[in-house]
């Protein structure tokens, strides 16, 4: 069924076998842990799935226990994009061969802000110039989670870190949060697109369209963690909403070179006071703790406007303005 | 021994036997970098991709640890994989060595052995495999461009046998094999695809509760490479080691099966052994090198001496029984390593024979020769001087020096 | 030493799972659990969309909706998230 058939209610996907299953290790409050299972909601047929290193690696294959109830593979760190490529490669001339039971095979490749910024990207640029079929899904929490909470690639400009403290000297990550969907839009791939897990029907549209796709398609997915960012775990779903209203996450769809804002943003873009300040994403959130005294004020400002910068390069891309 | 089957023979290098083979042996998936000198290896393989001459999935990956990454995923979906490298390729590929071996996947590669940088030197030495000889793979080493085909055929029977399912890596000369024309006797397609036959899986107990085949099945869900903590860990590499012991007669049997095939035998398939019954001196080596010897061993002979070699096919797993009985009675021993082992007191080869003859009855003397570094050569003249200081060590009774380098300059002028 | 565990000899090779985690129970974690008030649950199942443990669970045939407490870490997400205010979180005196 193409995802022009697939109409969906929250009952239909609820009602759908869990393939990431309880019992999991993941924090309380882990939205990673909600992605992994939503993601794996919009599946479609036979699945295999590939994890780079990382939080949902771990957290969900203790041996002897697992949460997988599709076969999965981990590897490396680096790995996740050059796993998919082996089982692509594999999946392909099986089928020639006559040697593949199913008729058609997904493969999807997860990894976390570290598996796909940093460690990983090498794999992941290589797997989609050389144009394997799989679908690459990037839980992004914003930091090495797994490991202590240090500076990724995906940490965002200000936050404190494990390894980008906030100190007296210097306030936190001083570098900017990679734009890794702008980057891999630049491969002139297929798909790529951005969710937030608070909306999920919008999720869940965009996993199903990555799948379809015969090639490579890339989705970031906005994941908060309750234990780095240093709040609330209740509110963990919440900070998925604020992130989008408040332009830190927009999102949107890039399909063949073609953007489109989707509706959430969409909906901030054409209705100013659609448009939250910054600061009802930061304040909680315990790794920008350090921006609400008298010096942090400058990093502040300067989180709004980056952020109203990138929002203004993202809506330039899909043809729109803020309407103010 | 009179071969069963017609055989045809054509001048290849070393990599362009080994493309042969691999085209001949129904593999599913090469997942390759380019790295001299291993470069032939590829290129001759996607000419045969481009010309529709081989039914296989043929990946340029954009790194050699992605190249093992995407070997392995390829070989636990189901496939069967192929891929070579050397040097800093395959150092490259370090991380994932372990990880091959550890999720068990029987890929097989080729190593087209060549030194380690820095400095950069593209010529061969064994420095890229031997510092890989941890790693959990099967390691046999060839003499010639002959037992290269020969051999990487043979890898997929080992890797793949049931009682083994580790990766093989089959190292050969960088350049001297590589690169030199040889005449190399290849079997018919059929027979070779006879001899390596299909892939078959064995059943592993799954998460459902099911034996299902080894692979990554939507049918049959298994999760593969997981954390094994403390508790675990321990005994999934105790698995590995006893596979490497299995190793041992399942390389001597598909040698033996091979050769029923073929009529080509290399020794029992783990060393072969060179005019050695009688041999009061011998020397130890891997690899072409051994070519060289032969020919010196026969010289020493025929002026009385009773010389003899030991060639080293297996490194890993380390044929410790052959080497011991080979060995024994033999009464001064030269190793050559064309590896340094940096403040180890000899090379890893030296460092192993050793191991080996410890509990003989009568150990030998065994000295260590690091030579052919970077490729630099070693002329018959400079072998034969090893086994005129394995008679003076049996003159004197003693040795001067346990580790020398042979064709090293010590100063300008020599 | 858990010499209750399997030896080298028995388990499968590679690392292949025995158990699903559905056999690990991390309901003990809690130090909140969620109550739902069932006069303002309107069953629109946001709940069990966003639990990361999957702890909340859809039954079409009864029609409604029930908490697993051997899975649930207690995270509030449910509490937090329901459009109705139908879940509150209570401290767990087990």
């Amino acid at each position: 069924m193409t995802i022009q058939e697939w109409k969906f209610t929250s009952k239909d996907i609820a009602a759908k076998p869990d393939l990431f299953l309880s019992g999991h290790r993941a924090c309380a409050g882990c939205v990673p842990a909600t992605v992994l299972r939503l993601v794996m909601k919009g599946t479609r047929g036979p699945t295999i799935v590939t994890e780079a290193t990382g939080c949902m690696e771990v957290a969900s294959t203790i041996y002897p226990y697992t949460s997988w109830a599709t076969p999965w593979l981990h590897t490396a760190f680096e790995t996740a994009a050059a796993n998919a490529s082996g089982i692509d490669a594999a999946l392909k001339i099986m089928k020639k061969k006559g040697k593949l039971k199913q008729d058609h095979v997904d493969v999807i490749a997860f990894a976390g802000d570290g598996g796909t910024y940093d460690i990983g990207i090498q794999a992941l640029s290589g797997a989609v110039e050389r144009g394997h079929d799989f679908l690459f899904v990037l839980y992004d929490n914003e930091a090495y989670m797994n490991t202590g909470i240090q500076r990724s690639g995906g940490t965002p400009h200000g936050a404190s870190t494990t390894t980008t403290p906030a100190g007296t000297v210097i306030p936190g990550k001083l570098e900017y949060k990679k734009p890794i969907g702008e980057i891999m839009v630049a491969h002139d791939m297929p798909y790529v697109a951005t969710a937030s897990p608070y909306y999920w029907r919008d999720l869940l549209t965009k996993v199903r369209k990555g799948l379809e796709v015969e090639g490579p398609a890339f989705l970031h997915i906005f994941a908060p963690c309750p234990r780095g960012w240093r709040s609330d775990p209740a509110k963990s779903v919440e900070y998925s909403k604020l992130a989008v209203e408040t332009c830190v996450f927009p999102l949107w769809e890039c399909v063949n070179g073609q953007w489109e804002l989707s509706v959430p943003s969409r909906l901030v873009a054409l209705a100013p006071q659609k448009k939250k300040p910054v600061i009802d994403y930061l304040k909680g959130q315990g790794r920008f703790r350090h921006m609400f005294t008298p010096q942090g004020k400058k990093l502040l400002e300067e989180v709004q406007n980056l952020t109203d910068r990138r929002w203004q390069r993202i809506l330039q891309k899909c043809g729109m303005v803020q309407k103010s | 021994m009179e071969p069963l089957v017609k055989q045809e023979k054509t001048a290849m290098s070393g990599d362009e036997a080994i493309a042969f083979a691999v085209k001949q042996s129904d593999v599913d998936v090469v997942a390759a970098y380019p790295i001299t000198p291993q470069t032939i290896i590829v290129e001759k393989f996607s000419e045969y991709v481009a010309n529709g001459e081989v039914q296989t999935e043929f990946v340029c990956t954009e790194s050699e640890h992605s190249a093992m990454a995407a070997s392995l995923s390829a070989s636990v979906t189901g496939a069967r994989a192929f891929t070579a490298t050397a040097s800093a390729g395959l150092a490259l590929m370090h991380e994932m060595l372990f990880v091959t071996s550890g999720c068990r996947a029987p890929v097989v590669m080729a190593v087209a052995n060549r030194a380690l940088s820095a400095p950069l030197n593209i010529h061969g030495d064994h420095s890229d495999s031997i510092a890989q000889r941890d790693s959990g793979w099967i390691q046999l080493y060839v003499e010639n461009a002959q037992e290269a085909y020969d051999s990487i055929i043979q890898a997929f029977r080992i890797a793949e046998d049931f009682n083994v399912l580790l990766p093989v890596m089959v190292g050969l000369d960088g350049f001297t094999l590589s690169h030199t024309l040889e005449n190399v006797e290849t079997l018919s397609d059929d027979v070779v695809k006879g001899f390596v036959g299909t892939r078959l899986l064995p059943n592993v107990l799954t998460h459902e509760g099911k034996m299902v085949p080894f692979k990554l099945d939507p049918d049959n869900p298994m999760t593969m490479g997981p954390i094994a903590l403390q508790n675990f860990y321990f005994e999934f590499k105790r698995q590995q080691d006893e596979a490497m012991k299995n190793s041992l007669d399942v390389i001597q049997r598909i040698n033996d099966e091979y050769s029923q095939v073929s009529g080509r035998k290399y020794g029992n398939g783990l060393v072969e052994t060179y005019r050695l019954e009688d041999a009061e001196v011998a020397t130890v080596c891997l690899g072409s090198t051994a070519g060289t010897m032969k020919a010196v061993v026969d010289e020493l002979r025929r002026e009385g001496l009773k010389a003899g070699l030991l060639r080293l096919r297996a490194f890993r797993p380390l044929p410790v029984n052959e080497i011991r009985n080979a060995l024994e009675k033999v009464k001064a021993v030269a190793v050559l390593d064309k590896s340094m082992s940096f403040g180890g007191n000899g090379g890893a080869v030296f460092h192993e024979i050793r191991h080996a003859l410890y509990d003989a009855e009568t150990p030998p003397f065994v000295v260590d020769y690091i030579y052919g570094l970077g490729g630099r050569d070693a002329s018959p003249t400079e072998l034969r001087g090893t086994y005129e200081d394995l008679q003076r060590i049996l003159k004197t009774k003693s040795v001067q020096n346990q580790v020398q380098y042979l064709g090293l300059r010590e100063e300008k002028g020599q | 030493m858990t010499s209750h565990e399997k030896g080298w000899k028995e388990i499968a090779p590679a690392g292949v799972c025995s158990k699903s985690s559905t056999s690990f129970l991390t309901g003990d974690w809690k130090t909140f659990k969620p109550v739902r008030d069932i006069s303002k649950c309107t069953i629109c199942l946001t709940c069990v969309l966003f639990c990361p443990d999957g702890a909340i669970r859809w039954h079409p045939e009864k029609g409604d909706i029930e908490f697993d407490l051997s899975y649930c870490k207690g995270c509030g997400i449910c509490a937090n998230e329901c459009p109705t205010k139908a879940i509150t979180m209570k401290l767990d005196q087990e």
